[in-house]
């Protein structure tokens, strides 16, 4: 049986940089307006004779190398807002002049799953919902440590907590007739039950070669890869790039340094841990961030900006670069000094909701945009 | 000493009038009798209020803090420790009404100011409180009054000032206004408008102030709700106030959000209230006094309704309410000043609640819709986390009473002792039969010996553990 596309998720929160992570490095205008923080032409890891990544991306570059890296460049979306808060929720819930509650990835699980009968459908690491995975009725587990999840996870000692959970079971069982709340939240209880006991199975069915970074990413990045491996039947699996660390204001040099070494070497250690296990073929890994940031460093860091870069890593992918490289012609760019947007983030949901995931890509991103062929 | 009774009814008032109490406070308010802990309740500048000099003392950064987190953490702080707990529970509800968020407004002050203006005006006159919040700088430009001019009307503000924050779509199956009113109510507020301009970018975030700009107000004639005249904004809230749908509508979100959980506000033209009778006495109290928020109040917490035993814990606790009732009955950050609430401050928004950030403005779906699979076990997990640490102060009182309670107790009397404990939580027959028969196990509970006693304090908390958990605790 043919396994079942599965989409991951990476938020790069805070607004990364794109400028520095795809860089124009024979681009004179790149080296006045970043005389701080422009990156040597030598550092760069050269994608074509204009454009390069940043020197600690390498490990990404591998899979440019085997034509499964796409790159979106100049991507954004109309009337940028440059408030983190707003720009993720637009990139959430694909409503960038309302304000949207439902998520588009949220909008997905509840096509997959329409009677929620598999409460691990949707899974989130990190805590707190992103508004993306949020639509009534979806129950979305948000899993702060894997190692650790489930109910009850207070009580000390294995057989008293194993006793509690038996208690908690039965106290649980359905009811009808005690009230629409009270019967709601017994059922509510069971379906958490039974997807925490299902999830907590996930790191003792793992094992692996690989060893992935100690960092938040590295560790959310595993824990995506084991619930993946355990074969829960999971469609969409989320995580955040610990909240705002890509608000590179100041010491931008080094932070984005080391932003970048510990997401390119995760991908890397994911997609070769996927790789050994067989189960990398039916993954697509998503990685954006809600706007990237100034053309002009401020002497230390970056302020928030518009457009932005974003990546797709998949065996199914068709590596290349997809959208034009904003210009850095005064003339050509956003108001305020940031780059304008050419490709709409809505493109790139909705080949990935149809060519990927078999959705109608139309009610989810509200309207009709032309697809980005990276599929 | 109080009886059962009134101990069960001073716990109901303190949940529901404020952000609950642990034992010891319930039985010492309910000593002091119903009907003065409702009179200090409603006068909360009779009370102390928190003391700002040894909390910012402590929390420096609760100082005009640009940072939501900061104020969220402040306001979370006021919650647990404010002895004006309706004064704080009346800020929620108006937030929770009065919607804006932080998403849009993007500044942590603005939205701290808001919450301030709640807090100082969300009990007295609804006439003024809508006018300070049509001139609240944050709204203005939350719902794009800042973009609505005398020659490009945009009707946002004007809209929601009806259906939400005032008459509702309609009442009685009724519409209580038309889209002419809309149009009229929002070329009155025209001109209403804030400085500095938005957007703060570049430049960076500045207080906003409340601007009016005669020359972009639209002052021709416009009729109203049937009156007609040359109306500015001042006129439309005070032709708003004498509507009965406005008492109406005020009443109703006031007995779901004390009393019960009604159907959604969407359906409230259609569905007739759940208490005709509570809500008429709420309506004519809103009258009688000048549109007065604390007289309807008083009607309300003095009612046979509110009092009544079928209401108790038939609530579904809204996250604020969870994380800061927790926290009193434990006794952590309550009474003292110490680092460590940051994060805690962050569980409401674990469970669905982003304080000072709500999903739109019709605010957050409450009742049942609080908790699915992911937020009921971020609501369980943290209730047992805190009530089963027999180092706080709360839990050790609660063990301590529990003791007093005989040399010996069985598992039934154990089981019912700690309901009591966690404030008097009323469970269904099934689920107390299942804690008795886990405390079964265990036999008889007795604390004579040291042995004895670290085994008390070790299933008690326990037991507290798992009445949290129970389906029952989410309500309130």
């Amino acid at each position: 049986m043919a396994k079942d596309n599965v989409l991951a998720v990476l938020s790069l929160s805070g607004g990364n940089d794109g400028l520095n992570t795809v860089i124009p490095y024979t681009n004179p205008l790149y080296r006045d307006y970043r005389p701080v923080l422009g990156i040597p032409a030598d550092k760069v890891i050269p994608l074509n004779n204009e454009l390069g990544l940043y020197p600690t991306m390498g490990p990404l570059k591998k899979y440019w190398d085997e034509g499964k890296l796409a790159i979106f460049l100049g991507i954004g979306y109309p009337h940028p807002s440059y408030s983190h808060f707003r720009s993720m929720d637009i990139w959430h819930t694909c409503e960038p002049d309302t304000i949207g509650v439902d998520g588009w990835l949220g909008q997905a699980i509840k096509e997959f799953d329409p009677n929620a009968e598999n409460v691990l459908t949707g899974v989130n690491y990190g805590r707190g919902l992103p508004r993306a995975l949020a639509k009534e009725g979806v129950p979305v587990a948000s899993v702060g440590n894997l190692e650790t999840y489930g109910l009850l996870t207070g009580i000390d000692g294995q057989d008293q907590r194993a006793q509690a959970l038996d208690v908690f079971a039965r106290m649980y069982s359905p009811t009808v007739g005690r009230g629409y709340a009270v019967d709601y939240i017994r059922r509510t209880g069971t379906d958490a039950l039974k997807g925490a006991d299902v999830l907590a199975t996930a790191p003792s069915k793992y094992t692996s070669n690989v060893t992935y970074n100690n960092t938040a990413v590295g560790q959310y990045m595993k824990n995506i890869a084991q619930t993946h491996l355990a074969g829960f039947g999971t469609r969409v699996l989320y995580t955040t790039s610990p909240y705002n660390s890509f608000d590179t204001h100041a010491s931008q040099m080094a932070a984005h340094d080391r932003l970048w070494t510990d997401v390119s070497t995760t991908v890397d250690t994911f997609y070769t841990d996927l790789r050994e296990h067989q189960a990398s073929d039916n993954v697509l890994l998503f990685m954006f961030s809600e706007f990237g940031r100034r053309v002009s460093d401020n002497g230390s860091g970056t302020d928030h900006g518009a457009a932005g870069v974003a990546f797709a890593v998949g065996e199914h992918v068709k590596g290349g670069l997809y959208g034009e490289y904003p210009s850095l012609d005064p003339s050509k760019q956003e108001e305020g000094g940031n780059l304008k947007f050419n490709m709409d983030f809505r493109s790139v949901y909705a080949t990935i909701l149809e060519d990927w995931m078999g959705l109608n890509p139309t009610p989810i991103i509200g309207g009709s945009f032309e697809k980005v062929r990276f599929l | 000493m109080p009886n059962q009774e009134e101990i069960a009814l001073m716990g109901h008032l303190l949940r529901r009038a404020g952000f609950g109490a642990g034992r010891a406070e319930i039985e010492t308010k309910a000593a002091q009798g119903y009907d003065a802990v409702v009179q200090d309740l409603l006068t909360p500048e009779a009370q102390t209020t928190v003391d700002e000099d040894i909390m910012v003392r402590y929390h420096p950064s609760y100082n005009h803090s640009a940072a939501i987190e900061q104020n969220v953490q402040q306001w979370l702080y006021r919650m647990v420790n404010s002895p004006r707990q309706l004064q704080e529970k009346m800020t929620l509800f108006w937030h929770m009404i009065f919607c804006a968020g932080h998403s849009k407004i993007d500044s942590g002050e603005e939205m701290h100011r808001m919450i301030i203006m709640f807090r100082e005006h969300g009990m007295g006159n609804f006439q003024n409180l809508l006018i300070q919040l049509s001139t609240f700088p944050g709204m203005m430009y939350y719902l794009d009054n800042t973009e609505s001019h005398k020659v490009a009307l945009n009707e946002n503000y004007g809209r929601e000032l009806l259906e939400l924050f005032s008459l509702g779509v309609g009442m009685d199956n009724n519409f209580n206004y038309s889209e002419d009113d809309v149009k009229a109510c929002a070329r009155a507020f025209t001109g209403w408008n804030v400085a500095p301009a938005y957007p703060p970018f570049p430049y960076g975030r500045s207080p906003w102030e409340f601007r009016y700009d005669p020359a972009d107000h639209d002052d021709s004639e416009k009729t109203f709700l049937g009156q007609t005249g040359r109306w500015n904004g001042h006129d439309i809230i005070d032709i708003i106030c004498k509507q009965p749908a406005t008492a109406r509508f005020i009443a109703r979100h006031m007995y779901n959000f004390f009393v019960a959980d009604e159907v959604p506000v969407p359906s409230w033209r259609l569905t007739p209230p759940k208490d005709a009778a509570l809500i008429a006495a709420l309506e004519k109290a809103y009258f009688d006094s000048g549109y007065d928020i604390t007289a309807m109040l008083r009607v309300l917490f003095t009612s046979a309704s509110f009092k009544a035993a079928n209401v108790r814990y038939a609530k579904v606790k809204n996250p604020a309410e969870l994380v800061a009732s927790i926290l009193r009955i434990t006794g952590e950050h309550y009474g003292d000043v110490k680092p460590g609430l940051y994060e805690i401050s962050q569980e409401p928004k674990y469970m669905g609640m982003d304080l000072m950030n709500p999903p739109t403005v019709e605010g957050w779906h409450t009742g049942h819709e609080w908790i699915d699979s992911g937020t009921l076990v971020e609501r369980i997990n943290f209730a047992a986390d805190f009530l089963g640490r027999s180092d706080l102060p709360g839990v050790q009182d609660m063990i301590k009473r529990l003791a007093t309670r005989g040399q010996s107790l069985s598992p039934e009397a154990f089981v019912e002792g700690c309901m009591d404990m966690v404030g008097c939580l009323n469970i269904s027959e099934d689920t107390r039969q299942e804690l008795v028969a886990h405390a079964q196990r265990g036999g008889d509970l007795r604390h004579a010996t040291e042995a004895e006693r670290a085994e008390f304090t070790r299933r008690s908390s326990e037991m507290f553990q798992m009445l949290a958990a129970t389906a029952e605790f989410q309500f309130c």
